[in-house]
């Protein structure tokens, strides 16, 4: 049965680019786990209740978790060796 | 002065609180939201195994046929989720964590860390998981517990925030020093008591 | 627009409503009016920001319907059953009201005229939206691009902007369209009636030969078979732009 609980990098946009104060669904990031580079738009998103989190689409592996916090927003890089912004 | 978006009523399946049944800022909800931070696990009850590890790395485990095979018990509980759904009066079938620990050494244990099939985890004091307080449930309103909703079996610690109720929870592992889980260490509250709102890691 | 799109901050501007527009009996496009809007490229979308009068806020995302024109934005919103937001947005909205917004978001789902590719466009039900704005887009630059959307909806009455897709299959150089209803079809329906299968792509998609950049939009499994399929027949997934829209399809 096919998976539908889950979304992708595109509705995140709006988050992350409150984060990095620029456009990040065209960027891409490394999988830390399988290597695996992905732009973040295509990057799996499970946006469950307590926070949002970022799945390596080729390994399933939790990238990055977006939880907003009484403090802000905050972003912990669970597994993303790199990410690399093109056009600075 | 916040912008007001006319005609916008807010939240919807919002229920009647009863006095003293809700804790703070919660409301009550008759849906049961289906949520996930990844893919819902399959686990057929054949390949289905639950393990108690203590702190010397003795194992316990039950096959799906061994806890069935365990005194039951049919909790009615209330559960609140640290995004402000509350859900009265939700019942649920189950072996008692008492029961599932009762031949556990626990005396160098105070904590607990619950792992899940999929990779969830979520960490626990051992006496919030005794004395009454929790279950390995395996069905939901009369009904075995789907997978959507954590089955084949999950966690039940309704006295804490619902994310602390791991689903698809497949061991349990006893530990002296206390280790964060999974929304844990993403900024959420170690302990998580509802009626303290111990939403977030500074509350 | 040169530069006007892709943007470094978002701030919440406040729109106003100017037309709705009745697209299927549970589809709804919301006209706006944005000032301060900056433009935006075909396929991002917006942020909608609604706050309840006890303070309550509930924010989700819209893809935009149209290319850009000054300060006008619209959406194309889909009722979903025991939704918290499309029920206002698609039953008690009026013209007049004011929406916060902020965008335009997005720059991996984004096509612009003038790119040259050939184009491979697969929308299951609401997914259409973006790929509208692409498709309108490319009339509007009267573009020359080839163009093959393939259209997948439940039954005629949910197909989204129909009569305008069937005029510009007709009409447009190079625009060719294909809908399948999965679930009821017209007595006289001469089309396709199941869902979209490899032996449909195979058929009526751009070969992988062609190279054409695709762009597939809908209910998140729906997008998952449809992309896997066109890597199965030979593109590269880096010519396949996706964007799931969750279970009901947003």
């Amino acid at each position: 049965m096919t998976e539908q609980t889950h979304v992708d990098g595109n509705a995140l946009g709006g988050l992350l680019l409150d984060v990095f104060g620029r456009e990040m669904t065209d960027q891409s990031g490394c999988c830390g786990e399988c290597g695996a580079v992905s732009a973040f738009g295509s990057m799996i998103a499970f946006r469950d209740a307590p926070g949002d989190v970022m799945r390596c689409p080729a390994c399933g592996t939790v990238l990055a978790v977006v939880v907003l916090l009484p403090t802000g927003l905050r972003v912990t890089f669970e597994s993303i060796r790199w990410i690399e912004v093109r056009d600075v | 002065m916040s912008f007001i978006t006319r005609g916008f009523g807010g939240r919807r399946g919002v229920e009647q609180a009863p006095q003293g049944r809700v804790p703070p800022a919660q409301y009550v909800t008759g849906d049961f939201p289906v949520l996930s931070a990844g893919p819902t696990p399959r686990t057929s009850r054949d390949d289905w195994h639950f393990t108690v590890s203590d702190t010397e790395g003795i194992d316990e485990s039950w096959t799906w046929d061994e806890i069935q095979a365990l005194p039951s018990e049919n909790p009615t509980v209330d559960i609140h989720c640290v995004t402000k759904w509350s859900k009265l009066d939700t019942t649920w079938e189950g072996v008692s964590m008492d029961t599932l620990l009762a031949d556990v050494d626990t005396s160098k244990a105070q904590h607990a860390l619950a792992h899940s099939y999929g990779g969830y985890t979520t960490n626990i004091p051992i006496q919030d998981l005794t004395g009454g307080k929790a279950w390995l449930a395996y069905a939901y309103d009369g009904a075995p517990l789907s997978p959507e909703h954590g089955g084949p079996a999950r966690l039940l610690v309704p006295h804490l925030y619902f994310w602390k109720s791991a689903k698809w929870v497949t061991r349990l592992v006893l530990l002296e020093t206390d280790r964060a889980g999974f929304w844990e260490s993403y900024g959420y509250h170690n302990y998580g008591d509802p009626w303290r709102e111990q939403r977030y890691s500074g509350d | 627009m040169e530069g006007a799109a892709i943007q470094r901050r978002l701030t919440w501007l406040v729109a106003e409503v100017v037309g709705l527009i009745e697209e299927t009996p549970n589809v709804r496009s919301v006209v706006l009016t944005c000032p301060g809007w900056t433009g935006h490229l075909p396929g991002q979308h917006i942020d909608l920001r609604l706050t309840a009068p006890d303070g309550y806020q509930a924010q989700r995302s819209y893809s935009i319907a149209t290319p850009v024109d000054g300060e006008r934005v619209t959406i194309t919103v889909e009722l979903v059953e025991d939704g918290e937001v499309s029920p206002f947005l698609v039953d008690e909205l009026r013209v007049g009201d004011r929406l916060e917004l902020r965008g335009p978001i997005g720059g991996y789902f984004v096509w612009e005229p003038g790119r040259g590719d050939r184009l491979q466009l697969v929308a299951g039900g609401s997914g259409i939206v973006p790929l509208m704005a692409m498709i309108r887009a490319r009339v509007l630059a009267d573009g020359d691009e080839p163009v093959r959307l393939i259209v997948s909806a439940r039954s005629l009455e949910h197909v989204i902007f129909r009569d305008e897709l069937a005029d510009l299959a007709t009409r447009a150089d190079g625009i060719e369209v294909v809908t399948t209803l999965t679930r009821r079809q017209p007595p006289d329906w001469k089309g396709l009636s199941r869902r979209v299968d490899r032996e449909m792509l195979e058929e009526l998609s751009w070969a992988a030969g062609d190279d054409p950049i695709c762009y597939v939009c809908g209910p998140t499994g729906f997008v998952e078979v449809v992309a896997s399929t066109l890597v199965d027949l030979g593109h590269a997934p880096k010519r396949i732009r996706t964007e799931r829209f969750g279970p009901t399809g947003g």
